[in-house]
């Protein structure tokens, strides 16, 4: 994408972007309870890196993230297909959850659940596959 | 509402149909966006609205809307993205290799050996 | 999953690793890891031999798809473990023949083995399942084995031709076969053999008795090989040698016959089934004989001798299952025909075998097998020639050969059936045993060409591409082991008839046998002088007349016209379904997208706008419905503005624009309807798209000039406005009718039950629609790397273009 020299954007997307990103991260642990999940969370994370990808330049973006997008593709179908097959090895069908409450300290009562490995499969391929459209377009000259 | 509803999907129907068989690729591809979101729309409205507050437990609401419409309308925006996607570059590289977007004009260009 | 059933998928599971131990272990031939299996499964199979000796089957059953009735059903009786046995026995022969057949240097062993494992799955999956489905689905997969073993040198033009014709022959069998199946299932409910068996009467007295019995028959004819769809076979040998004593000989082309044998007590009481399966042996024997004599191949001569025996067995089969029809055992002579077939089955295999590797050997060490340039090889190829004479001698029906006794009780069981008193045979049972003895004159003409024409007369190394020498000990061990066997059990017949033939005769003659009864059966050698014994030394006496002036009246065969072979009906049907097809597909698929979609939009129009009509579905009831706020009619005026304005846009930035305020005010919509995560998805959704949109098309500024507004054409406009008007009738009827209760209260009721969860939404996806959802991912990364791989990858040559 072409270089812009834009101040205001430069400056608004450093602070915004913590927010976008700590917000998506919070909408997809949220999922189970609250509007949210993997897919949701998948693409606000997409669309900040987007973002930064507007504002500044793809090789500064890809110098500041350097992550191989099919390979994240790759492991969240990975984690996705684990899952499920893990209910596998108790005998249980494919794609059996289970949860349970956890104690911890500092933070209290939470609950666990092997639906949240699931749905962060489905939050890796989201962002891999988004990020591997839009930078393989913006890469092509 | 469903009464309305019905008429603005026919609308959004019609329209993404006419798109649809236009000559120009990305004419095509937003016919396709159109029909998607009438599509989800459609579905939306088959299952009743507004019969209840958002499918979210713990609200102390009495009833809640049909969440099963709204799972498989959210796998098929989600799905409806992908294929956008893929056809947005198809209808971009056939630009690049063969400089119309004319899908009359692209016929028979395959390698005909 | 039991132990057979295991046994069953083994090679499956080697061919996984064959081409791994192919690249790591370069030097060493593919051939010997794949070696132990068969040898082990043969051993295996062994211990099973108590058990069917006792009359006794094992049978274990492993769920599949239960609600069907299908399951994966491992049976061992005797007449499977027969199979079972050759299946594992010749098997490890010919991988051990193929190991020095096939040079490591030269050859994909790595496609080879994992072809042939594939296929040993396949067979034993046929004969070992008790259940129908699974037994087709086996079945299917060996014809494809086949397929691609026949293509295996897919480089040559008569391979691909030979593969390609192998498998429309046998795939339509294969369908006219599952076609019977479900008739069979139609009538009883249930897939397994066992239980039809048990149910013959109602079966024989159902009204669709006839059409299941033919379509079984076709399945078992066109595998077999029986006229008129022997023509696969003779095409097939283009395979590697190995491949056709394996395949094409001993085992798959006997799959047919084994169908024929299990279906038996199902169908053998009927005359139709005596008449065809007697018959079309009986013609196919004699056909394949005669076509034989005019052959100047090695192995086209072995290819038409194997569809004469095939059709000898076949033969067999029908003449047994008129024993039937005589309820008493002892003394019961039809069941002799029985005994001969199985006995026959075992020796075909054996002296077959040993030949189709003889001259494999002859192909390999001289460089061809054509007999008009081979000669006088006895001197030069000692041990092949030995193994030759005594496989051809057995084939021939020459004593002291196991060939000699299956013959005589061949003839046996022939000239009983001119003694029966049923199906009109008292008149035409005659002819059987008359062109049986006419098929063994050629047989026996044949079998002596096949030898004598190779190793004797005059020696022409001038027409051969190498010196002829003897073959190396490896390719002589398998035939060797096969023609000990061919004097073995011409010597001691009985060796089998306990342990082997009668458990298998009493799978296929259930109903003749009583509780704890089991078949006597007892093969000698000497006779008396009877009937069976004269009529062999006719064959003998005329097949020698016949021989030495052989070249005198082969002139014949050059009197049948080329054009009216069966060859060219079949080429001339396969031309004319390709041209006819060609035309048919090419006046409406004319390469543009915009007839495509009309086609697909008419399609839709017609076939709801009948449904709505012939059903009666359209429905009007302004009942329960719910109210209309000020904000939901701002929406949908938003939405049919902004619809409605893309097709009045004159930019490409307007349209695109447009459409994403569509999409936006469509996410405002589900905020109204109670859908805040659909509300998110869309909007996060939107903003990419319309991003991706704007990357694509804004940065190509030299189209933009040809810009232009949509022209008006009727018959589009026609067309959507159809579409549209229909689309909104099934919204109203679908909101006014209600067929049954919503299956929505399940998730809502156990969304924290069951899962945990609060938002319905999220798991229902994650949770109990899971499997959509992962489907759905894999689908989104599919769609990804073809993205990537259409910007990525340039394959095509632009440089030249």
């Amino acid at each position: 994408m072409r270089k812009t020299n834009n101040i205001i954007l430069e400056t608004a997307v450093k602070v915004l972007l913590f927010f976008i990103a700590l917000y998506s991260v919070y909408i997809f642990t949220a999922g189970h309870y609250y509007p949210g999940g993997g897919f949701i969370g998948g693409l606000m994370t997409a669309g900040a890196i987007v973002l930064l990808l507007i504002t500044y330049d793809i090789k500064t973006v890809t110098k500041i993230l350097p992550v191989n997008y099919r390979i994240l593709t790759a492991i969240g179908l990975l984690f996705a297909i684990g899952t499920s097959a893990g209910s596998l090895i108790y005998d249980l069908p494919f794609l059996t959850h289970a949860f349970g409450d956890v104690h911890l300290p500092l933070l209290g009562e939470l609950s666990i659940h092997t639906a949240t490995l699931f749905d962060l499969g489905v939050y890796f391929v989201v962002v891999g596959v988004t990020m591997t459209i839009i930078q393989t377009i913006g890469e092509d000259e | 509402m469903e009464i309305l509803m019905a008429f603005v999907i026919g609308i959004l129907f019609s329209t993404a149909t006419y798109l649809m068989l236009s000559k120009s690729l990305l004419r095509i591809i937003v016919g396709t966006g159109l029909l998607s979101h009438g599509a989800h729309l459609l579905i939306l409205t088959m299952g009743g609205l507004k019969r209840g507050s958002a499918p979210i437990l713990g609200g102390n609401a009495e009833s809640y809307t049909d969440p099963l419409p709204q799972a498989l309308i959210l796998t098929a925006i989600v799905i409806s993205f992908g294929v956008t996607a893929f056809f947005l570059v198809l209808a971009y590289r056939a630009y690049q290799e063969l400089g119309t977007d004319n899908v009359e004009e692209m016929r028979g260009t395959e390698k005909d050996d | 999953m039991s132990a057979p059933h295991l046994a069953i998928v083994a090679p499956l599971v080697l061919s996984v690793f064959i081409p791994v131990f192919y690249r790591i272990f370069r030097h060493i031939h593919t051939g010997w890891f794949v070696l132990p299996l068969p040898i082990l499964l043969f051993v295996y199979f062994l211990t099973f031999l108590p058990e069917t000796m006792r009359g006794e089957s094992f049978i274990e059953s492993m769920n599949w798809i239960p609600s069907l009735g299908i399951n994966f059903t491992a049976k061992v009786d005797g007449l499977g473990l027969l199979f079972a046995l050759l299946i594992t026995g010749i098997g490890a022969l010919v991988v051990l023949y193929s190991i020095y057949y096939l040079a490591k240097t030269k050859e994909k062993l790595n496609n080879f083995y994992v072809y042939l494992l594939l296929f040993m799955s396949a067979m034993l999956g046929v004969v070992l399942s008790d259940n129908l489905i699974v037994m087709y689905a086996f079945w299917e997969l060996t014809s494809f084995s086949s397929f691609l073993l026949i293509g295996y040198w897919y480089e040559r033009d008569k391979s691909r031709y030979g593969a390609q014709k192998s498998m429309l022959i046998t795939v339509f069998g294969g369908l006219a076969m599952l076609g019977g199946i479900i008739l069979l299932y139609i009538m009883t409910g249930t897939f397994s053999v066992t239980k039809l068996i048990s149910q013959a009467n109602t079966i024989f007295n159902h009204a669709l008795f006839v059409p299941a019995l033919l379509c079984i028959l076709l399945g078992a004819f066109t595998k077999s090989a029986q006229f008129p769809f022997y023509i696969w076979l003779p095409d097939a040998m283009e395979a590697p040698t190995p491949v056709s004593a394996y395949l094409h000989s001993a085992t798959m082309v006997k799959a047919g016959i084994y169908l024929v044998a299990r279906f038996t007590p199902v169908f053998g009481d009927h005359f139709l089934w005596f008449w065809l399966v007697t018959s079309i042996g009986i013609l196919t024997l004699i056909w394949g004989s005669i076509f034989a004599v005019k052959q100047t191949d090695l192995k086209a001569i072995l290819a038409f001798s194997t569809v004469s025996q095939l059709g000898l067995i076949m033969s067999l089969l029908g003449a047994g299952a008129a024993a039937l029809h005589y309820e008493f055992l002892d003394e019961n002579i039809y069941t002799v025909a029985v005994t001969a077939a199985i006995f026959h089955l075992i020796n075909h295999a054996t002296f077959k075998g040993s030949l189709f590797m003889a001259a494999g050997i002859i192909d390999h060490e001289t460089g061809t097998r054509d007999i008009r340039k081979l000669g006088g090889l006895m001197h030069y190829m000692p041990i092949t020639f030995t193994i030759s004479i005594i496989g051809a001698f057995s084939m021939a029906g020459l004593p002291p050969f196991n060939g000699f006794l299956s013959k005589e009780m061949f003839f046996t069981a022939m000239v009983h059936v001119t003694e029966m008193d049923l199906f009109n045979l008292e008149t035409w049972g005659f002819v059987f045993p008359v062109l049986a003895w006419i098929a063994s004159v050629f047989t026996f003409v044949y079998s002596m060409i096949l030898v004598f024409k190779t190793f004797t007369g005059k020696y022409q190394p001038e027409k051969l591409d190498k010196k002829p020498h003897e073959a190396p000990m490896g390719l002589l061990i398998s035939p060797v082991i096969l023609v000990s066997l061919v004097i073995i059990f011409g010597f001691f017949p009985n060796l089998l008839s306990d342990i082997l033939i009668s458990p298998a005769m009493a799978s296929i003659l259930p109903s003749l046998l009583g509780a704890g009864d089991e078949f006597m059966v007892h093969i000698s050698f000497w006779h008396g002088l009877n009937i069976e014994l004269f009529m062999t030394l006719g064959v003998v006496c005329l097949g020698i007349i016949l021989y030495m002036t052989h070249s005198k009246w082969k002139k014949i065969y050059k009197a049948i016209p080329e054009k009216l072979s069966l060859n060219q009906f079949y080429d001339f049907l396969i031309e004319g379904l390709e041209s006819v097809s060609s035309k048919v597909t090419k006046t409406y698929m004319n390469g543009s997208i915009r007839s495509y979609l009309v086609y697909i939009f008419a399609f839709f129009i017609v076939i709801l706008v009948t449904t709505l009509i012939g059903k009666n579905a359209f429905m009007f009831d302004t009942n329960n419905v719910s109210t209309i706020g000020i904000y939901e009619v701002v929406l949908a005026i938003l939405v049919v503005l902004g619809s409605i304005c893309i097709l009045f846009a004159k930019s490409r930035m307007t349209s695109i624009i447009l459409l994403g305020a569509v999409g936006y005010t469509v996410s405002l919509f589900y905020i109204l309807f109670r859908a805040p995560d659909l509300a998110l998805t869309q909007l996060v959704i939107e903003t990419i798209s319309v991003a991706l949109f704007l990357v694509c098309f804004y940065h190509l500024p030299k189209l933009r000039k040809f810009e232009t507004r949509m022209r008006f054409r009727l018959t589009n406009a026609l067309i959507s406005v159809g579409v549209g008007t229909l689309v909104t009738l099934i919204a109203l009827s679908a909101h006014s009718s209600k067929l049954f209760e919503s299956i929505s209260k399940y998730y809502v009721e156990n969304t924290y039950t069951e899962a945990a969860g609060k938002n319905m939404v999220n798991v229902i996806l994650v949770d109990f629609r899971g499997f959509d959802t992962l489907f759905e991912i894999t689908v989104l990364a599919i769609a990804s790397l073809g993205i990537f791989g259409m910007i990525k990858l340039r394959l095509n040559g632009r440089k030249e273009g």
